[in-house]
């Protein structure tokens, strides 16, 4: 019986660090937190090996083109004649912007070369072709 | 005596209770854990030349890529698998350092057509990329 009583060790983990631990974790993934701005279009996205991570995250406007030919800038849809207008505009407020064109894969190239010319002309020279990424072993 | 009673029912301790906090930074925790995407941009990057700037450039320091609707590719005269394309541009440029790689899209092709072999281009190493602007 006494025996017994002694086998009962006090096991207990120190729970005192658990609230400083989670703190550490929420700033983290509070200052990581990027919250989606858009809604966008439904777009499939084309894939590429070449794919890169862009490396800012607040100058970027964001364009879709999707398979039957809209437009839509920063969640406002747009005709093609509007597209120089709107991103002159933008322009104006930021002349550091990065068009970042999420064009679905089915689209008609003349069409994206289109926006891309009036982009041109909107000096938003910066663009990127939003791609899925593609590991190197395949495609 | 009595006066120190006093004294010690005055002063009595202040406690702001913090059994909670931890429960409370788990819920904000879970919250950012569950709205956070790390999917950062991603794509291929470019930059576009300014409008209504022309630059000669000779012929032999361009090499046209064609790429019809159908997504075939034409380099030089000669249909390029796309798997090939790697390497054809890097042996053209290792040739010539200052070639410039026109692509050259027909305006009916799929846009995924453009951007896989924009993607074999840009793998080869090619610095110089220029998009040719089809007739529209």
């Amino acid at each position: 019986m006494k025996f017994k009583e002694k086998a009962k060790a006090e096991a207990r983990i120190p729970t005192a660090s658990v609230a400083d631990i989670v703190f550490l974790l929420l700033i983290f993934f509070m200052v990581v937190t990027v919250f989606k701005q858009y809604q966008g279009l439904r777009v499939q996205l084309p894939a590429a090996k070449s794919t890169q991570k862009l490396e800012v995250k607040r100058n970027i406007v964001h364009l879709w083109i999707d398979r039957s030919n809209r437009i839509n800038i920063d969640d406002v849809i747009v005709s093609m004649g509007e597209v120089y207008p709107v991103m002159y505009q933008k322009l104006q407020e930021n002349p550091a912007v990065i068009v970042s064109l999420q064009v679905d894969k089915g689209a008609e190239y003349g069409y994206v070369a289109h926006v891309m010319e009036e982009l041109k002309k909107a000096n938003a020279l910066r663009v990127n072709f939003a791609t899925l990424s593609l590991s190197r072993g395949e495609g | 005596m009595e006066f120190g009673n006093v004294k010690r029912h005055i002063t009595p301790t202040i406690e702001i209770p913090t059994a909670s906090l931890g429960d409370i930074v788990f819920l904000l925790l879970i919250f950012f854990l569950v709205t956070t995407s790390l999917n950062a941009e991603k794509g291929i990057g470019l930059t576009l030349p300014p409008p209504g700037e022309e630059v000669e450039v000779s012929s032999k320091n361009i090499l046209n890529v064609y790429v019809n609707a159908a997504g075939k590719i034409l380099v030089k005269g000669e249909i390029v698998e796309l798997g090939n394309l790697e390497q054809v541009i890097r042996e053209n440029i290792s040739r010539n350092p200052r070639l410039i790689i026109s692509l050259k899209t027909d305006k009916k092709a799929k846009y995924e057509y453009m951007v896989r072999t924009l993607d074999k281009i840009k793998l080869s190493g090619a610095k110089k990329i220029s998009l040719a602007v089809p007739e529209f």
